[in-house]
């Protein structure tokens, strides 16, 4: 039960807050704070008492079903192990901290405004809890809409145009998982009698491998539209420029997560031996993300939309990370979810308060804001550092255990990767030099952070600070993720009897079975 | 207790960096010099036990930093007499150089974010030369790199220092990116980035000359090139000096430059085991002391000279590493920090006194007006141009120069490279004296002597380039090897292939004689007959040369035209993401055959029956081609 609070708390703050907003937008402000910080409190208590007590490694922490619809074989299932499990800390974390970002710059009807933005949160905790294929993708469509509208109503100059792309691309990649779900669905039914969405039935499902392949590409174009890769980005750009701080936070912060969540959970598992022979595309797909995104993002003249191609190029490293095949770039993938989360996120809030204060994006009309704000220049020092990859601070350790993990997999992809972490020092040094360094050109009126704003930052700092010198904290606790891992990563697994049986032990938990 | 040596300057950092602008100056001074001062003692109280014995090591685990599979990484540190050589030189030195600041940087606005900085850079590379893993020490040596670009940028206003910053940030890393590759293949043979358990497992891996241990030691090279400003990734170390002279003597002489002097003595027996990286550093480390010497020689800006000077005397270290003689590059790194330290601030007073004028040729008689600093400066420029037997120069100098020949690794080019150089150095560093120094007053300033916070430091450091030669003398003097000794049980004793005591002398005479020789041109160059040498100069053969060596061999355009040109040309040019294009053609198209289609319905009867009649026929058309054709 207490996977669903995790999905109903916001979805109840999202009503509430709407309500309240007709008599009391303060009250609505502090409902939303409240209960996305009840949701952060949860997670971290669920955190807490599975560290303190650590079950075998394997083991579900927490698993809930309902019937839904019996007739077509779905229902309402929930499961957490520890890559949901700090996926879900990451969401109500940076949701707490884009209500509050949202504190000033939301003006007009901020009741729907908040209502849209928790039921993201809502949507975005669904697809990180769900076991079910049929409610994996009614989730997947939950965080759209909301989305759509936060871009289309709140965001910048040329916001519809945004929300349009955004809609078009992920709606189609998200048809063409439909397709594959269904697909899924009736070979499944057809081969063993049995027609259900639940992905521990559907796991092993055997399949001819030409099938299997166009299933595989069916999921990876919906997570990879998401992630973004090339030649599937070019929504992101528009979108993260073009919506509000909050947002664009969201987006970069927790959607694209969800692409790459998808690809961790849904598309290696389902379909090892077909991801196996895709790998190198996929592996290529990243590594051109990783330099294509770098270049752009350094020729920018907007500062949002800069920030917005690093995250093309840091995701890069996910695709490529994923289709590794070992533990060290699975793990390193994680790290490098949670910690591009944190500083990209962060630098999107130091642009929105930038913009809150200069009404501007341009970054020529920027620069010499040092002397103005040091407190601003310094912690956006620190998140450039981190989007540069400097070691101490989380995306270093996210980064290198990818290319340490993907050089065992590909000397060629691994080299041409690492070449980009040059590139991100080129754009990341370029963002401190044009917007706080240099003469200032004209007298704005400029407070540094204020209290609202570093309450924002000083956890950000802190935790991608945590992450960077202990990420055991976050690498402990996905351990149990592995051993699927081992079971699927010899490139030819006999799919019929293989590996990875989930056996259901009691209500509350599932061992996965390494039947030989 | 050896935490605390990298930890108090990170925390000292830290506090600044909080705390730093609620604090007066007196605090922040206290603070910074204070964790400088307290790192300084405790590295000596460790230091004592390993005065009996170089085999005591000290090693502490920390906390696991990552942890993945099979693979570990910790924070764990490991002192022994090589990393005590390089924590003792950084600590000091560092302390040193911090004290000064307080006397150069007291006029400064951003005291305190200055200081925050120095001890961040001095954290980090302790943690360097601390590193008991190679991923910690990767940890370190980009921090370095980090806190170079804050320092070179420090004065962050100019632009100019901006684009110096960047600059060394970036062609540092591009080393870093090689040396990451290394720790990856290193990590896929042996399965531990540990450093002693790599040094452990290689020779029983490869046998010597294996081509995978060659490319291992290639790519780490290629990391040491970059932080230690080699050929071909020098460019940045000329263009540094934009920070304040202090930061310059702290990348100099303490921190930063020498990385890749240690990185490749830690590692030095994937070096043994691959001949062709190890004639590789020696081949770098001799032409870059040769380039670098020749556009010390025609600089005009004083820092210009000694960053010159670093290079080339880092191309010293090189050849030593490169022939084998390991402790002998360690013993060049302890004498050159303390004169290059000495020279840097030296120079800082100098600029400090000439109200922040740099160009040597407004300087001149200075020797008269700032007594002090021309004779520490004098002790200074007598060590880096190896003055025999009176200055520290000259024993680690002469050393490395006597063994690039007779160490069964080394070559007559390579004697030739390092006594070339010898008088190179000589005289570009006598020309700089002599051009500040000496000669009619050039300025109308009234130079104004530095204060006692800036004179103690450069005070003990004239002491330190004097004395510190005296652990090692050559044979044919005294034969006193304490230093080597002390190192042997890291760092193996170089392998000589003939010893003859009357070519030891030879070499030594030759290369004394040399020095005189290249101070008695100095002397003539600036002093004695200045037109004689600008008519030379004037010749155009000499002019193009000079204009080559000023600009450091032409390597920034070369650079400029092979990589920064293509890059920044192409990232302008597809500035709108040619891949949108394709999305937004497929949108117009759409919209174009959109519009087509809506036209047709124009509300007009007669279209629609002449739409009808012509489909009609069209099919009509279709259906009896079928059928009769």
């Amino acid at each position: 039960m207490v996977l669903l609070y995790i999905i109903l708390i916001p979805m109840f703050g999202a009503l509430l807050s709407w309500l309240a907003s007709a008599r009391n937008i303060a009250l609505c402000r502090w409902i939303a704070l409240v209960s996305l910080l009840c949701g952060l409190l949860l997670v971290t208590v669920l955190w807490v008492s599975n560290a303190a007590d650590p079950t075998p490694a394997g083991h579900w922490m927490y698993n809930w079903q309902q019937p839904w619809i019996p007739h077509f074989g779905i229902s309402l299932h929930l499961a957490m192990d520890g890559l949901s499990l700090v996926m879900l800390a990451l969401t109500f974390f940076l949701g707490a901290l884009s209500v509050l970002i949202s504190w000033r710059e939301i003006k007009f009807k901020i009741g729907f405004f908040h209502f849209n933005l928790l039921f993201v949160i809502a949507g975005i905790a669904g697809v990180f809890l769900t076991m079910d294929l049929f409610l994996f993708y009614f989730f997947w469509e939950v965080m759209l809409i909301p989305m759509y509208f936060l871009i289309g109503i709140w965001g910048h100059e040329r916001r519809e145009y945004a929300a349009y792309k955004f809609f078009i691309f992920t709606q189609a990649g998200g048809l063409l998982m439909l397709l594959a779900i269904l697909g899924l669905y009736f070979i499944h039914g057809a081969n063993t009698g049995v027609y259900t969405f639940d992905y521990f039935y559907l796991l092993n499902t055997p399949m001819e491998r030409a099938v299997a392949q166009w299933l595989m590409l069916g999921f990876l174009v919906a997570f990879v539209v998401k992630l973004p890769a090339i030649p599937f980005h070019t929504w992101l750009p528009d979108a993260h420029t073009e919506a509000p701080t909050a947002g664009s936070v969201v987006l970069a912060g927790l959607l694209l997560k969800t692409g790459a969540y998808g690809i961790l959970r849904f598309v290696l598992p389902l379909f090892p031996a077909a991801s196996h022979d895709f790998a190198p595309w996929a592996m290529l797909l990243g590594v051109a993300g990783i330099l294509y995104g770098g270049q752009l993002a350094y020729s920018q003249p907007d500062l949002k939309r800069l920030i917005a191609y690093t995250s093309v190029s840091h995701m890069g490293f996910v695709l490529l990370g994923a289709f590794a095949f070992n533990e060290l770039a699975y793990k390193g993938v994680v790290m490098q979810m949670i910690a591009h989360g944190i500083s990209t996120g962060a630098l999107f809030m130091i642009a929105g308060a930038l913009y809150e204060r200069m009404h501007t994006r341009e970054l020529s009309r920027m620069g010499g804001l040092w002397p103005a704000m040091p407190a601003m220049g310094t912690v956006t020092m620190i998140f450039v550092m981190a989007s540069l990859g400097l070691p101490g601070l989380g995306n270093f350790v996210a980064e290198f255990m990818i290319l340490l993990g993907s050089w065992q997999a590909n000397h060629i992809m691994t080299i041409l990767a690492t070449i980009g972490l040059v590139i991100a020092t080129v754009y990341s040094l370029r963002i401190m030099q044009k917007v706080f360094f240099g003469q200032s050109e004209r007298q704005y009126a400029l407070p540094d952070l204020g209290l609202r704003e570093w309450l924002i930052m000083a956890p950000l700092v802190v935790v991608i600070l945590w992450l960077g010198v202990y990420p055991q904290t976050v690498l402990g606790t996905i351990t149990n993720y592995e051993l699927r891992i081992t079971t699927f990563s010899a490139p030819h697994v006999p799919q019929a009897e293989s590996s990875g049986r989930v056996v259901p032990v009691s209500d509350s938990s599932f061992v996965i079975n390494h039947a030989p | 207790m050896l935490f605390l040596i990298p930890a108090l300057p990170f925390f000292s950092a830290l506090v600044l960096i909080l705390a730093g602008r609620s604090l007066n100056k007196a605090a922040v001074s206290v603070i910074a010099c204070g964790s400088m001062g307290i790192a300084a003692a405790i590295t000596l109280v460790l230091g004592l036990p390993f005065l009996q014995s170089g085999e005591h090591i000290i090693v502490q685990h920390l906390w696991t930093w990552m942890q993945a599979g099979s693979f570990t990484a910790g924070i764990d540190l490991r002192l022994d007499a090589l990393s005590l050589a390089f924590v003792f030189v950084i600590t000091f030195v560092g302390f040193l150089i911090h004290v000064y600041s307080t006397g150069y940087m007291a006029e400064d606005a951003d005291y305190s974010r200055f200081f925050a900085c120095m001890n961040l850079f001095v954290g980090a590379m302790l943690l360097l030369v601390l590193a008991d893993n190679l991923l910690l020490l990767y940890f370190g040596w980009e921090g370095v790199g980090l806190c170079s670009y804050l320092l070179i940028g420090f004065w962050y206003k100019d632009p100019a220092n901006g684009y110096a910053a960047r600059k060394a940030f970036i062609v540092t890393r591009v080393g870093d990116t090689a040396m990451a590759i290394a720790l990856f293949m290193l990590f896929q043979y042996t399965g531990t980035l540990q450093i002693q358990q790599i040094l452990d497992q290689a020779p029983q891996l490869w046998a010597a000359g294996n081509s995978t241990i060659v490319l291992i030691a290639f790519l780490l090279l290629g990391g040491a090139v970059g932080k230690s400003a080699q050929l071909p990734l020098q460019t940045w170390l000329p263009d540094a000096m934009a920070g304040p002279t202090p930061v310059s003597a702290l990348i100099h002489a303490a921190t930063m430059v020498t990385a890749g002097v240690y990185l490749i003595a830690r590692t030095h027996v994937l070096f043994e085991l691959a001949p062709a990286a190890q004639t590789g550093v020696a081949v770098i480390g001799a032409v870059t002391l040769l380039l670098a010497g020749c556009s010390a020689l025609v600089q005009t800006d004083i820092k210009r000279v000694l960053a010159y000077s670093t290079i080339s005397q880092i191309g010293y270290m090189f050849l030593a590493l490169g022939v084998g003689a390991w402790s002998a590059a360690i013993f060049h790194f302890v004498t050159h920090a303390f004169f290059k330290a000495l020279l840097f601030m030296g120079a800082g007073a100098v600029i400090v006194a000439m109200h922040h004028e740099q160009d040597m040729f407004k300087m001149g008689g200075l020797r008269k007006q700032l007594p002090a600093v021309f004779w520490v400066f004098l002790i200074g420029s007598a060590s880096l141009s190896a003055i025999p037997f009176i200055t520290s120069g000259f024993y680690s100098k002469d050393q490395i120069v006597w063994l690039a020949w007779s160490s069964v690794h080394g070559h007559t080019f390579y004697w030739i490279a390092a006594i070339t150089g010898a008088f190179l150095t000589a005289m570009y560093t006598f020309r700089m004296v002599f051009l500040t120094f000496y000669g009619p007053k050039a300025s109308h300033h009234t130079p104004h002597a530095p204060g006692n916070s800036m004179m103690i430091p450069l005070y003990i450091l004239a002491l330190c380039s004097t004395l510190a030669g005296f652990v090692e003398l050559p044979h044919t003097m005294g034969h006193v090897t304490l230093f080597s000794d002390w190192l042997q049980h890291i760092l193996p004793a170089v392998q000589l292939q003939q010893e003859s005591t009357a070519l030891e002398w030879t070499s030594q005479l030759l290369a004394a004689g040399l020095t005189f020789l290249g101070i008695y041109i100095a002397w003539v160059w600036v002093i004695e007959r200045p037109d004689g040498m600008l008519r030379f100069s004037q010749m155009p053969f000499m002019r193009w040369l000079r204009k080559l060596w000023f600009s450091g061999w032409a390597f920034d355009a070369l650079y400029d035209e092979m990589l920064v040109h293509p890059f920044v040309r192409t990232a302008r040019m597809n500035r709108r993401d040619m891949i949108d294009r394709i999305y937004t053609t497929l949108a117009r198209i759409t919209e174009w055959l959109h519009n087509m289609l809506a036209r047709t319905q124009s509300g007009l009867l007669r279209w629609y029956i002449m739409g009808v009649v012509l489909g009609a026929v069209v099919i009509l058309s279709v259906l009896i081609w079928r059928v009769y054709v």
